[in-house]
């Protein structure tokens, strides 16, 4: 686990370096960007949009009860910017994308494409793991803004038409614009970015490291999606103890 | 094959020495102690039964993995020092092609050129249709790997390796999955390449009538040894027991042969 860990900075950290590079690979960056949107953005919004509802569902009718139905608005607004639009999207794209990067990696790796690049004196880190990594860190967080967007409707929605909560459109809104400030969006795409490059770490260094054939693609996928969403929830603590000390 | 075309001659071929290369994986030893000279221009064949250390010879010759001990040299230089990769233009056909599946052939063949950023767009083209012509595959430039034929794949993979005009080339059982015919054909196109751009060739095979009809020299490989270096008819009058039942089996139903 140690080395897995260790080799995951490394490789990282040959990421950054290359980074200078990512001009000359930037048709490989807008061809990943375009597999990740047109993959994830419609499973994105469709989620969200239940993720909201179901928030306001479980919250409405008890804030309600206690005659605090007006702040309903706020706390859909907050759950869903600061905690469950970066989660819920960052394990969407481990499992949707992340499994697809590490499957190619690892098939590239199991049928020799990898070794070919090196004997041409190709880094294999320019080529194929900076623009991934690269396009994930750029489009989790513009998924996740369509998210809270689509999940505050998806709040407002069940809000106004389940009967036991019963307050309009309007002071839904009202309430999420009183308690939510634009910082508390940009702590969920601050958590989005982080989340993006742990994905693309983590799958980009299972493929690279996959052996033995398709069984050995099927395991390796397994295992970057599910270490991709353990260290992800760890993660997720420690960023939100870090981002409410800079609140404060 | 089109023989219209004309490659320059540009590259000049380089010789290789192997001394005393060892390789372990997991305390068991795959390579012990290997010593073997190739000389400029030569086709120089390393045939062996499965399992006998070949290929993972050529992917330390190429520096695809490091040796546990002796070294490489070539032109006289290790190819540890630093830098000595860079100035000998070494290419290596895969026993699968490894073509990139994301790429078209096209793409695949110019790949060197486009990620160094060696040639205008253009121009690159035009050097990858010129080396899919002088192996017969002008007409499949467009197409994607998946659609080839194994002996294309091979021989796009030669395509690939010929843009880097290579001082040397390896090959990793490159007629392993092909049928006879397609096999004839890749030996010809070896041997095209040595006539026509004198590059040097070491070829790892366990095909003995490829091995026979294209080496100036073979080196016979059992397990992680070699056993015996010659040209082919020093080979064939060896009368070592593993090269005799090596070069004696055929399939008889009616008779079991002991593995060599």
């Amino acid at each position: 686990m140690f080395q897995n860990v260790g080799e995951m900075m490394v490789l990282l950290w040959r990421t950054i370096q290359a980074l200078p590079q990512v001009f000359r690979q930037r048709q490989k960056v807008y061809d990943q960007l375009f597999e990740i949107g047109n993959a994830s953005l419609l499973m994105a919004c469709i989620l969200s949009l239940f993720i909201g509802g179901v928030i306001a569902l479980q919250t409405g009718p008890v804030l309600a009860e206690r005659g605090l139905s007006s702040a309903i608005g706020g706390l859909v607004g907050l759950s869903i910017c600061k905690e469950l639009a970066p989660v819920m999207m960052a394990v969407l794209i481990a499992g949707r994308i992340g499994s697809a990067m590490t499957a190619e990696l690892g098939s590239m790796r199991v049928y020799q494409e990898i070794d070919a690049l090196r004997t041409m004196n190709i880094n294999p880190i320019y080529y194929l793991v900076l623009p991934r990594i690269v396009a994930i860190t750029i489009s989790l967080p513009i998924l996740v803004l369509f998210a809270i967007l689509v999940g505050w409707f998806g709040g407002g929605l069940v809000a106004v038409l389940n009967e036991k909560i019963g307050i309009t459109f309007q002071s839904f809104f009202v309430n999420l614009r009183l308690v939510v400030e634009l910082g508390d969006v940009i702590n969920g795409l601050v958590k989005s970015a982080v989340f993006a490059v742990v994905i693309g770490t983590v799958c980009c260094h299972q493929g690279l490291i996959t052996m033995g054939g398709p069984r050995g693609i099927g395991r390796s996928v397994t295992k970057a999606v599910v270490n991709s969403i353990v260290l992800i929830l760890i993660l997720d603590y420690f960023l939100t103890r870090l981002l409410l000390y800079f609140e404060k | 094959m089109s023989d219209s075309v004309s490659i320059p001659q540009a590259q000049q071929s380089v010789g290789v020495r192997i001394q005393g290369l060892r390789k372990s994986y997991a305390g068991t030893p795959v390579l012990k102690g290997i010593d073997f000279e190739v000389q400029r221009g030569e086709v120089f064949v390393l045939m062996g039964p499965s399992g006998s250390g070949k290929s993972v010879l050529l992917k330390q010759i190429i520096g695809l993995e490091p040796a546990d001990e002796g070294d490489i040299l070539i032109e006289g230089e290790s190819i540890h020092t630093t830098g000595v990769m860079d100035k000998y233009r070494l290419a290596l056909v895969f026993q699968s092609g490894a073509l990139l599946n994301s790429l078209n052939v096209l793409e695949n063949v110019g790949l060197y050129l486009t990620e160094h950023r060696l040639k205008k767009p253009e121009e690159i083209t035009r050097i990858a249709i010129e080396k899919l012509d002088f192996l017969g595959l002008k007409n499949v430039k467009d197409r994607n790997p998946g659609e080839l034929s194994g002996g294309m794949k091979k021989r796009v993979a030669i395509a690939r390796a010929l843009v880097i005009e290579p001082q040397l080339i390896l090959y990793d059982e490159p007629t392993s999955e092909l049928d006879p015919l397609s096999a004839v054909v890749i030996g010809e196109e070896i041997l095209n390449l040595k006539k026509r751009i004198h590059v040097t060739s070491i070829v790892v095979t366990h095909d003995r009538d490829l091995a026979f009809g294209i080496a100036d020299r073979i080196a016979m490989m059992y397990e992680g040894e070699i056993l015996a270096i010659g040209t082919v008819d020093e080979i064939r009058r060896n009368k070592h027991p593993i090269i005799h039942r090596f070069l004696n089996a055929d399939f008889n139903p009616n008779h079991q042969h002991e593995q060599p």
